[in-house]
Formats: C-alpha cells, sequence, structure tokens
C-alpha cells in the first residue's frame, strides 16, 4: 500500500513522442483506470511505472521516493499481464512461489503465503498443475495469486481481461473490484473497456494521443467529459454531434439544421456567432412530435430497448436509444432536451462552461 | 487433423516416391548393406579371398585394447567439442538477443563459420597454431608454453577439439537465437517483475524454457562430433601424434584405407552405425513425447 506520483512523465521511441508529460497522483489504496484507444500511449505509461521501460524524462514517486531509475525488481510492483506470462515450466504453485523465493523467503513462509492466496482466489485444487493444463479463467487466477501472494506496494493491470470470453470477463470484473478493496492495494488498471473502466476505478485517465484529457470519477467523466474526445469515447453507442452556433446573447445554441435550444445551465460569455459542437447521448434523445425529422437507416434491437440509426435532413447520422415500445419503423421526429446537452468549442474541441 | 489425399492407383505415388527412394537406395542402404556384409568377412593380404567368419570381426574389436581406447577418446572429444560449442553459442545467442545497437551484423558475422568447409577451415586453424608460422604458437611461446602439436598428444587433442568446435558455434548460436526469440516476452517481464535478475533469471526462466532446443542441439552436436569432424581432424593431425587424436571415425579410415583391414573397418563403421541410429531413435522418442504432452 502505497501512493503514487507520476510528475511531467515523458516517454519517446526514437524521435517519435508516445507520452508527452503526464501528471498523475494517487491516493494510497486508490484504483485508477487508464483508458484510451488503441496507441493512445497507456500500456507505455504502465510500462514506465513497472519499470519495464525507461522514462525520457520526469519522475516516478512511489510513496516519495523516486523510483524512475530503479529497476523493476528493486521497485515492489506487481503486474498482471494480458497473455498472463505465467512460467509454462512452473507448477502454479512454483509461479506464485517465484517471487518470494527470489526475495529468500523461508519454505515454511511461501507454503502459507501460497496457500492463502490460492484458497482466496479458489486455486487450492490447482496448484500442482502446469500453466497448460488450465483453463483460460484459471490461468488469469493465477496471473493475479502471482500478483496478490508478493503483497505488492503497487498492482499494475494490464488489459487482463482482454483474453477472456463475455461471460468470465464480467465475473472477473467483479471479483477484480472485490479483491482490490478488500486488500486496500493501491492500483493502476488499463483498458480500451469502457465498461470496464467505468465500473472498476475509483478515478478514470483518459489518454489521448499520449496526453491526459481528463481525470475524475467515472460519472463525472460521463457527465461532464471535458473535450469532444472523451465524450465520444465514453459512452455506447456513442455520443451524437451536431454543428451549431452560439446565439441569442450566449443563452442558447442555433444548430446548423435549423432549431434554437436554449442552454439550461445558464449563459456562455463567449461572443454570438461563436462555432460550437453540441454533444447528446442516444439515450437522451427523445420522441418529440414537433421536433427534426429522423430518416430510420438500422434499427440494433438490444432486449429491453432498441437503438436507432438514422439521418437527419442534412444528412447527419444520429442515434437514438429508445425503450423497445417507442421503437418506430421507418421516421420519426426527434427532441434535443436542453438539460442533456453537452456544449463544445468547435475550434478547440474543449468543453465550454457557463461563465 | 490428418489430411489423406487418395490417389487412383499406386502409379502415380509411386512415381512421386521413388526419387527419393533411390537416393536412400543407392546411398544410404546399399553401402549400409555393404558394411554389415564387409563387417561379417575377412579378406586376406592381396584381396584375393573372402571368407564369411560371423561376429569375429565384431569380438576381435571389443577385445582390442586399442579400439576401446579409441572409443574412451572419442568419447572426450565429443564431450568436448559439445560442451564447448554449445557453451559459446548460448552466450553469443544471449549476447546477440539484446537490444543493441547493429544487431544484424552482429548476428550475420556470427553465422558465417558455419559456410566454411570443414578442410578449409582446418587449414585456417593450421595457419593459426601451426607450431613454426602460427599467429597464436608466436603468442603462446613468448607466454613461456612449448607449443608444438605436431608432437604433443594433448595440445594435438585441444587443438582438434577448438577447431572442430568452432565449426558448429555458428550452427549452434542461430538455433539457440531462435529458442531465446520465440520465448514470449511478457514471461521474461514478468520475470523482472517479480524480482529475477541476470543470471537467476536465464537459470529458472530462460534456460529451462530453452530445454526442447538444447535437448535438440545436444543430440545433433554429439553426432556432429563423433561423425562429421573426420574432415577437419584428417587435415589437421591425421588422427596424430601417434594415436592421440584417434577417434573412431579417423580410426575407420585409417584401418580401413590405410591399412586396408576392411572386415574389421567395415564392423567399425556398423558399431558407429547403431550409434547413430541409437542417438536418432533418443531424439525422436524424446522430442515426439514432449510434443503430445
Amino acid at each position: 500500500m502505497a501512493s503514487l506520483k507520476l510528475t511531467n512523465l515523458r516517454k519517446s521511441f526514437g524521435t517519435t513522442p508516445v507520452l508527452h508529460g503526464i501528471d498523475l497522483e494517487l491516493a494510497s489504496g486508490e484504483m485508477l483506470v487508464i483508458v484510451g484507444a488503441s496507441g493512445c500511449g497507456k500500456s507505455t505509461l504502465l510500462r514506465l511505472v513497472a519499470g519495464l521501460e525507461e522514462p525520457t524524462a520526469g519522475a516516478i514517486e512511489l510513496d516519495g521516493k523516486n523510483v524512475a531509475n530503479l529497476d523493476p525488481a528493486q521497485r515492489d510492483i506487481a503486474m498482471v499481464f494480458q497473455n498472463y506470462a505465467l512460467y509454462p515450466h512452473m507448477s502454479v504453485f512454483d509461479n506464485m512461489a517465484y517471487a518470494l523465493k527470489i526475495r529468500g523467503l523461508s519454505k515454511q513462509d511461501i507454503a502459507t503465503r501460497v496457500q492463502e492466496t490460492a484458497d482466496m482466489l479458489g486455486l487450492g485444487p490447482l496448484l500442482a498443475r502446469k500453466p497448460r493444463q488450465l483453463s483460460g479463467g484459471q490461468r488469469q487466477r493465477v496471473a493475479m495469486g502471482r500478483a496478490i501472494v508478493r503483497h505488492p506496494k503497487l498492482f499494475l493491470f494490464d488489459e487482463p481481461l482482454s483474453n477472456l470470453d463475455a461471460t468470465l470477463r464480467v465475473s472477473m470484473r467483479a471479483e477484480i473490484k472485490r479483491l482490490q478493496r478488500r486488500m486496500a492495494v493501491t492500483s493502476l488498471y488499463v483498458t480500451h473497456d469502457q465498461v470496464e473502466a467505468m465500473t472498476l476505478g475509483d478515478r478514470l485517465l483518459v489518454l489521448h494521443q499520449g496526453r491526459a484529457v481528463q481525470l475524475a470519477t467515472p460519472m463525472e467523466v460521463f457527465e461532464r467529459p471535458a473535450n469532444i474526445y472523451v465524450a465520444g469515447f465514453i459512452g455506447a453507442p456513442a455520443m451524437n454531434f451536431l454543428p451549431g452556433a452560439l446565439s441569442h446573447g450566449g443563452t442558447a445554441v442555433t444548430l446548423d439544421i435549423g432549431p434554437v435550444i436554449p442552454f439550461a445551465d445558464g449563459k456562455r460569455p463567449e461572443p454570438d456567432g461563436m462555432k460550437l459542437t453540441i454533444g447528446i447521448r442516444p439515450e437522451h434523445v427523445v420522441a418529440n412530435p414537433a421536433g427534426l425529422e429522423l430518416q430510420v437507416d438500422l434499427l440494433e434491437p438490444l432486449g429491453s430497448e432498441t437503438v436507432i440509426i438514422g439521418r437527419l435532413s442534412d444528412g447527419t447520422m444520429l442515434s437514438v436509444k429508445l425503450p423497445k415500445a417507442e421503437a418506430p419503423a421507418e421516421r420519426m421526429n426527434v427532441g434535443f432536451p436542453p438539460a442533456q446537452l453537452h456544449v463544445f468549442d468547435a475550434a478547440t474541441g474543449l468543453r465550454l462552461d457557463p461563465g | 487433423m490428418e489430411r489423406r489425399t487418395i490417389f487412383g492407383g499406386w502409379a502415380l505415388p509411386a512415381a512421386f516416391v521413388l526419387p527419393q527412394l533411390l537416393l536412400t537406395i543407392f546411398f544410404f542402404i546399399w553401402p549400409a548393406g555393404q558394411a554389415i556384409y564387409g563387417s561379417l568377412t575377412r579378406q586376406d593380404a592381396f584381396g584375393l579371398k573372402t571368407q564369411f567368419i560371423g561376429l569375429e570381426n565384431f569380438e576381435d574389436l571389443l577385445t582390442d585394447p586399442l579400439y576401446v581406447e579409441s572409443m574412451g577418446r572419442t568419447v572426450a572429444f565429443c564431450v568436448a567439442v559439445t560442451l564447448i560449442s554449445m557453451g559459446v553459442a548460448l552466450l553469443l545467442a544471449v549476447f546477440a538477443d539484446r537490444e543493441i545497437k547493429g544487431r544484424g551484423i552482429y548476428r550475420t558475422l556470427l553465422i558465417w563459420p558455419y559456410a566454411v568447409a570443414p578442410a578449409v577451415a582446418a587449414i585456417l586453424w593450421i595457419l593459426l597454431l601451426h607450431p613454426q608460422i602460427g599467429m597464436i604458437s608466436h603468442g603462446l611461446k613468448a607466454l613461456g608454453i612449448a607449443w608444438d602439436y605436431k608432437i604433443n598428444g594433448t595440445q594435438a587433442m585441444i587443438v582438434v577439439v577448438l577447431a572442430s568446435a568452432w565449426k558448429q558455434v555458428s550452427y549452434n548460436f542461430i538455433f539457440f537465437l531462435a529458442g531465446l526469440q520465440s520465448i514470449p516476452r511478457s514471461v521474461i517481464e514478468a520475470a523482472r517483475m517479480d524480482g529475477a535478475r541476470g543470471w537467476r533469471r536465464f537459470r529458472t526462466i530462460l534456460f529451462p524454457l530453452l530445454a526442447p532446443t538444447t535437448f535438440f542441439l545436444l543430440v545433433v552436436n554429439l553426432v556432429y562430433s563423433a561423425f562429421d569432424t573426420f574432415g577437419t581432424i584428417q587435415a589437421m593431425t591425421q588422427g596424430g601424434p601417434g594415436k592421440s587424436t584417434e577417434t573412431l571415425v579417423v580410426k575407420v579410415y585409417r584401418d580401413g584405407v590405410v591399412n586396408l583391414d576392411l572386415g574389421g573397418s567395415s564392423a567399425q563403421s556398423v558399431v558407429l552405425m547403431l550409434g547413430i541410429v541409437m542417438l536418432t531413435v533418443m531424439q525422436f522418442r524424446f522430442l515426439g513425447k514432449r510434443d503430445k504432452t
């Protein structure tokens, strides 16, 4: 259990910068999920903290001590790899005991600790098996066990669930959360799966092209995305975006397609005529007979709800999530409730809040 | 999943197999049969009469102290060549596996010796180690070592071991490097996170995961040093001085071609053949089993 602090952490591969200065602080026992599309630098960030890559610049402090130039062996950090990276020639017991043996624990202590961890994860009956004799879910557990048994200062998870099937993923997700709470180990969890990101993290760090674009609680990221990228990345189906301009003295937006929608949260101080991008989530779009006409292209029934993908009269794509009963056949009229709008500066992509 | 193609008759498949079959018959089965037959006969000194004598040649061999001695020498030679060539190759492979600048060049250069013919390799080593003109010999003499492998049996053995091992390093290097590169990076990284460094990581992770490669190379190298080193030894020392570098293959040549004891020489060949067969069976058995589990 330790606090973690990253200061201006940078990494370049050759001349290609991958991380442009990340600042981050984790309280002891906190679980932070790092989320972003492929190639955003999230795995690199994790590997820097792990010590598997050397930072180009910046500091990594673990409990106030800079570990940026230490070997992974000296950092006391455990990592769960995406492909589990179990030692194929060792039994489950030996896989878990390996780090403890290196630290010179007595045979007795090792056996006790491995047994304890194995019982916690339900691995007791599998201790004598080799990794190739285990199922994917079991391997995953062993990988977790190998990390837990060390009682490290910090846990790193590198997309640990992405090789599992959907059902298993859901149950392992819950289990990881429970374990992390129970052991209260500071954790960094990298994923590209937004459900994992939303459900697991105390806080969320959204990375985009090597920059931290938002660091907040999952609900805050969902409800107040910092820019267009985050707004479009978090939430499924993705948020709709409509072009418009600021009008009526900063109190409303005039959409390019016609309607004027007043802001529910107050006046923006920027000048009228400024180009805006208005975001609205599919589940917030409502059926409104007086609203804009939507030509339906595709219906995606999800069971209790249906996602409607269609086109507005100017060709803008729009998706709408409605209860199943309300799903139209060919066309419908939609309205945008003012309270549900997200307002972004079209030029910078940043969120515009009332001033 | 096994795929079976059904041919209409037997003529076409027979035609496909024929070239390989002919090669095997003419270059392996026929000579091997001749050796086996020859090992059961004795010829007179002028090659006029051939007499069938059963297993007498083998009895003579196994009771011949010179043969038993040569066998011991061969074992020592093989073990030395195998250990040195595999050890050096593994060391080089571990270094070449690192992320270093110009590793492509290192790797290519390390593979070159394999392309050198045995006799040429022998001459290279002769030029380096020749008692009168060799560069290394001069160095050794400057250090006060009386270097002359042409009269010192131990030195001669060292020379042929070195030359033979050197030739095989490239081959082993390629396999070890490929073996190292097929170990998943994340497993090595997991070991790093677990705190394993340097020699310990090599001993507990890399080396065990290289075991199939190592075993394969062990068999290949034993076969190589026992049977394929004739060219090198013949060119460098002709088995001498005295009998100090006379391994079994060299003895087959000396007894058969030089001393014209065809029956005895054939019997030695058959013994060697049995050795190869045993090693090969061992390799198939062991590697085959590993794949199934």
